[in-house]
């Protein structure tokens, strides 16, 4: 048994949301330098490169890449073996969260209540996932996720009939109703299986792998590969102005599921796909 | 496609001379606001109350900054969606306000104000708030306060990187630009 403070659990997701808000991963970076040598056109090649000088005077300069540092999603992997002491664990996730939002100067998005609104001021409460795992470590992931591309998501509750076509389809579609909002070139996360709730958080997990990683399954692989493809065939562009490249990447997160029932959600992303990690 | 310099106010005449497509670098005055600023100002007029800026030829910036850092100006500065201040952006334009920056789609009754009162859609590139935050040289909080990050700003742009979407006449480059890049890949 490891002891682990609840004050050592809000001082690494204190850093964590500002360190994932001033710099990308550097696998979007990669993805974003190699489709702006991809990009015949003068608008797609402009915007990918503003976008590029974007993430670089970030980085540089140690501020947000964009004004909407988002909801912080907060992942917490807790090894069994761990007890947590000296507080509250929800207390402590929302107390770094309040920090990094106060000290990284990132802005304050969350409402209190989702119908009669008003700013809760501290951009609390964390989204918070907690999962028990073997070992006796706590990996904390923080991914501050932005709500114009939040908005364009989908889930839908496919008939087992509808089959893999009915998955291809409605990628496309959510793809194509999104088209300029999510700020494209996107990043799309795919949750297909589980229930209604799992796989939408299979698709926020999904935004959370490497671009440079495949789905370890080959099938899956394949599909993400076909699918991206497909995507960026749409026409759609860097920013919705036309171009080669609507999508930087695309990942899929699989579950078993029922007999009766294929629910696929769809969590779009966009340029800035944010997430940091760091284990405990 | 062209690039030029256009300086504020966006008069009329100005802003039916600008067309979808085009790449603007523009100067000037500008005001910023999003959702609950929108709804507010909308309330206001529907009281018969003046907004709390002259919304003659005025260009309004669909913008809620991160705070500034000591030293800076304003915190990193992208466009929001804009289809969410569709509700109210017509009213704005029966008033005069002509100019409006943001990026996605617009709703056609935006659209047709647009072409009746000679507006003009400007879209600025989302998620390159770090990079447009550089082209603000002044910052002055004007009202709402309370509402933060969304409070009403009044802001001055040296040289903004921004491209016509639609224009007066309509003309939408979203349309546009993607039916020019798949005819042109079929060559």
């Amino acid at each position: 048994m490891r002891e682990i403070k609840a004050s050592q659990i809000t001082e690494v997701i204190e850093r964590l949301c500002i360190e994932a808000n001033e710099h990308l991963p550097e696998d979007v970076k990669e993805a974003l330098r190699t489709c702006r040598d991809c990009e015949d056109g003068e608008i797609a090649r402009g915007v990918l490169s503003d976008i590029i000088e974007n993430y670089e005077i970030a980085d540089r300069e140690c501020v947000p890449v964009c004004q909407d540092t988002g909801m912080a999603c907060v992942f917490l992997e807790i090894g069994q073996d761990v007890h947590i002491t000296g507080g509250d664990l929800s207390e402590a996730v929302d107390e770094g969260v309040r920090r990094g939002y106060d000290k990284g100067y990132l802005r304050k998005s969350v409402v209190k209540d989702p119908v009669r609104r008003g700013n809760t001021g501290d951009n609390t409460p964390a989204m918070l996932y907690t999962e028990i795992v073997p070992g006796e470590q706590i990996r904390v992931t923080v991914g501050p996720k932005g709500f114009g591309s939040e908005n364009m998501s989908a889930i839908r509750m496919f008939k087992p009939s509808a089959g893999l076509q009915g998955i291809k389809d409605f990628i496309l579609e959510t793809v194509e109703t999104a088209g300029p909002n999510p700020c494209p070139p996107m990043v799309v996360g795919v949750g297909i299986g589980g229930t209604f709730d799992k796989a939408a958080l299979l698709a926020k997990k999904a935004l959370m792998r490497p671009l440079s990683s495949s789905n370890e399954v080959p099938f899956y692989a394949d599909l993400e590969r076909e699918m991206l493809e497909k995507i960026n065939k749409l026409g759609i562009g860097p920013q919705g102005f036309g171009g080669r490249t609507t999508a930087i990447g695309l990942n899929i997160e699989t579950l078993p599921t029922h007999i009766a029932g294929m629910p696929c959600a769809i969590n779009i992303s966009c340029h800035v796909t944010r997430h940091k990690t760091e284990v405990i | 496609m062209t690039e030029r310099r256009v300086t504020l106010p966006l008069t009329e005449d100005l802003a039916r001379s600008l067309h979808a497509g085009d790449r603007v670098l523009l100067t000037g005055t500008i005001y910023t606001s999003r959702d609950a600023g929108h709804k507010r100002m909308c309330e206001t007029l529907a009281k018969g109350e003046p907004l709390p800026f002259d919304p003659a030829d005025a260009t309004i910036y669909y913008v809620g900054p991160t705070p500034a850092k000591p030293g800076q100006v304003i915190g990193s500065a992208g466009p929001t969606t804009s289809g969410r201040m569709d509700a109210y952006a017509p009213t704005l334009m029966k008033v005069g306000a002509r100019g409006m920056i943001g990026k996605g789609e617009r709703l056609p009754e935006v659209v047709e104000a647009m072409k009746k009162y000679g507006g003009v859609y400007f879209g600025a590139i989302g998620g390159a708030g770090a990079l447009l935050a550089k082209c603000i040289k002044k910052c002055e909080l004007i009202a709402y306060e309370d509402l933060g990050a969304e409070a009403l700003r009044k802001l001055y742009v040296e040289d903004m990187p921004l491209v016509v979407i639609i224009d007066s006449v309509g003309t939408n480059l979203y349309k546009e630009g993607r039916a020019a890049y798949l005819e042109n890949r079929k060559k």
